[in-house]
């Protein structure tokens, strides 16, 4: 899969929209902060965290190098417990092969999940245009759909969103979907989650399909893991008859003993938590408990050809706890939206551009959207060498785009060249350089003309020394009777 | 199997392997799990009490002769009326309750509907996990099937210490892989309303747990 338009602004545009927005700001700031320190602090309880650490990468790793045969031990497995295994090359055929198992249940509705491989592929809009309405039931996701808003981060989809605004979005959009939120309802989150739980009891009774991912899939005994806080997994994965999960095909785990690592490694990492509220744990159908008819769909949507890259293939070892963009200096300025893809932050920056490709202008900006501090390293539960990765998928994005970065350089560059060529010429320059600095004083520099805009499109050029080197060196030497 | 996901199948596969030729594969074997496989907790009993309350549920401990009160202190605390009790909870828990509430036995299915209405559940479990605070069902005997766990507002859970383990591998260990399983650690929650915690979002509000001392 290539080129695709992610349908938003590419992020240096998006981004500097983000920054100017107080309100998204301070939700932001507060958000990351209190989830990094919670994680800080359960993470620090466990004195063999790195050792899990090197474990789940190592997992990981190992089960990515065999990938092949893991996908069809896992085929196998589920298919012995009463469950059936569908593959997808890509969005298209993934979202063909769901309607279709929605149509043949003949219902046109179905109660989801919160999943981020159902967002990569945009199910929600291909069954509605197949006139099948989805919902989705994770609080934070239907604050999103109602508000016909983009998830803005992995794990807190309205992290972006305050009280006020929810309690908005309720009042005006829950009467459309059914269940209506109370007329006096306020700003309390205790009300706020009361108006949800009542909208959607209400589907999750009635729905006879549901649609879920899986955090973990594992590959020995055709287990699915579903990793959740709320209830409305356990309610999808239980009271409908008919289940299908969209897993993509990099979530599978060896054996059913690699759990112990990836259930430390997650919720500490996600939210903060030593477990979170509910884990279900599905293997095929059981008779008289949960649904009677079992489908996984593998999806494969470009990560084939990620694990062909030698050092890009370890982004798909990601477990989704989304660490990442909670210690994430652009993240916490930006929010999710500015990424332009269901996946945002410092992982968003190098798994996007993978999955899609780097022809875009939108994709190929994302490894861009870095300071390469290293904190998304830190804290990743299963070592994803995130800056590494940065910096190579900028290299590629340079090769790949060769023209369009040709063009950019060869016109700096020759600039530079004709400076720098001679003496005189750079004494000059720098002497309005410095004419700047003092011209600009300590307000910085904002917007250059091009070819440098495409320097401060991104970021501010420092102001130049208000005296050159060269120019210190002669009033210096001139004052000096010793001429040294 | 249909042709175009036999197609799929082979694509997806084939792309796969393409990606994988000439690498390295590495074994199994060669994961380190130098991790631990087992905590030092001095009283896995304790620590687990602690860490579920932790999760804003009740804990109240008991002697086997105590536990049917215990029972009953936290349904009246629930203000409960209406329980529902799995096939295969021992009689000592279920006969007092019996005496005191409208029971309702799982036996054939309860209509979703009726389930709906009921105010409380009480189960056992199949282990529990100290330092991280968290039953383990497996919706055996004396559990019943997961939408009893589910449906009703309070769920009360008898914990038997000797299931106690100390923490996350050991628990995995003394689980059978094969069966749905719920892990459960304190009431339904969310945080997505800026970041604060709220109680009984779609699962169960209240969580008891009645730690049984049966050495």
């Amino acid at each position: 899969m290539s080129g695709v338009d992610l349908g938003m602004p590419s992020f240096p545009d998006a981004a500097r929209q983000a920054v100017r927005d107080a309100q998204l700001r301070h939700n932001l700031g507060n958000a990351t902060n209190t989830i990094r320190n919670k994680r800080a602090a359960v993470v620090g309880e466990l004195d063999d965290w790195e050792q899990l650490r090197a474990s789940g990468a190592a997992i990981k790793a190992h089960t990515l190098s065999n990938l092949d045969s893991y996908l069809e031990q896992f085929e196998s497995a589920v298919t012995a417990a009463g469950g059936t295994v569908h593959w997808a090359r890509d969005a298209a055929e993934a979202n063909r092969i769901v309607t279709e198992l929605v149509r043949e249940t003949g219902e046109t509705e179905a109660v989801k999940v919160k999943s981020m491989a159902t967002q990569e592929i945009g199910l929600n809009e291909a069954l509605a245009s197949a006139g099948i309405s989805a919902w989705e039931t994770d609080l934070a996701e239907l604050i999103v759909q109602l508000d016909e808003d983009r998830p803005s981060h992995i794990l807190v989809p309205a992290i972006h969103r305050n009280r006020s605004e929810i309690r908005e979005i309720f009042r005006r959009e829950m009467a459309g979907s059914g269940t209506p939120a109370p007329a006096d309802l306020t700003d309390d989150p205790v009300q706020l989650a009361e108006a949800a739980r009542h909208h959607l009891r209400d589907k999750f009774l009635r729905a006879r399909v549901a649609i879920s991912g899986a955090n973990f899939a594992v590959a020995e005994t055709g287990g699915l893991v579903v990793v959740e806080s709320e209830g409305n997994g356990r309610m999808c994965l239980t009271m409908p008859e008919h289940l299908i999960s969209v897993v993509g095909i990099e979530k599978v785990v060896p054996s059913w003993r690699d759990l112990e690592v990836f259930l430390q490694l997650l919720p500490r990492s996600s939210t903060g938590e030593r477990m979170n509220p509910y884990t279900s744990v599905l293997s095929g159908v059981t008779a008289g408990d949960g649904p009677s008819d079992f489908h996984v769909v593998l999806l494969d949507n470009g990560r084939s050809e990620a694990l062909a890259d030698e050092i890009g293939s370890q982004a798909l070892r990601c477990i989704r706890c989304s660490a990442c963009l909670n210690v994430c200096p652009v993240y916490e300025r930006t929010g999710g939206h500015a990424y332009g893809s269901v996946y945002p932050g410092p992982i968003g920056a190098v798994l996007t551009p993978q999955l899609y490709g780097v022809e875009s202008e939108d994709t190929a900006s994302l490894p861009y959207a870095s300071t390469l501090c290293g904190a998304c390293y830190d804290v990743c539960p299963v070592a994803i060498e995130i800056p590494e990765l940065l910096v190579h998928l900028r290299n590629r994005t340079v090769r790949e785009r060769k023209g369009w970065f040709d063009r950019l350089t060869r016109t700096a560059m020759r600039a530079m060249g004709w400076v720098f060529g001679d003496s005189g010429r750079l004494a000059r320059a720098q002497r309005v350089a410095s004419l700047g600095g003092r011209l600009f004083g300590r307000r910085g520099i904002g917007r250059l003309p091009w070819p440098l805009s495409r320097w401060t499109d991104a970021r501010d050029a420092p102001t130049p020394p208000a005296e050159s080197f060269r120019q210190w060196w002669e009033r210096t030497r001139t004052n000096d009777e010793d001429g040294r | 199997m249909n042709r175009a996901s036999r197609d799929g199948r082979r694509a997806v596969l084939d792309s796969v392997r393409a990606a994988l030729a000439g690498g390295e594969r590495t074994s199994a074997e060669s994961i380190p799990r130098e991790y631990r496989r087992q905590r030092p907790v001095e009283s896995p009993a304790e620590l687990f009490r602690e860490r579920v309350a932790d999760y804003r549920a009740e804990v109240r401990a008991a002697d086997s002769a105590g536990a049917p009160e215990a029972v009953l202190r936290a349904l009246e605390h629930a203000a409960a009326g209406r329980v529902v009790l799995p096939e295969g909870l021992p009689a000592t828990w279920a006969e007092p309750l019996a005496e005191r509430y409208e029971t309702f036995d799982d036996r054939p299915p309860l209509p979703t509907a009726t389930l709906e209405g009921v105010d409380a559940v009480v189960t056992t479990c199949t282990v529990a996990i100290a330092s991280t605070g968290t039953i383990v069902l497996d919706h055996g005997p004396g559990q019943g099937r997961r939408a009893l766990t589910l449906l009703p507002d309070t769920h009360v859970c008898l914990v038997p210490a000797s299931r106690i383990v100390d923490d996350v591998p050991a628990a995995l260990a003394a689980l059978d892989p094969g069966r749905p399983m719920t892990f459960v650690s304190g009431p339904s929650a969310t945080s997505d309303i800026e970041l604060e915690r709220v109680e009984g979002v779609h699962g169960p509000r209240d969580l008891h747990v009645v730690v049984v001392d049966d050495a």
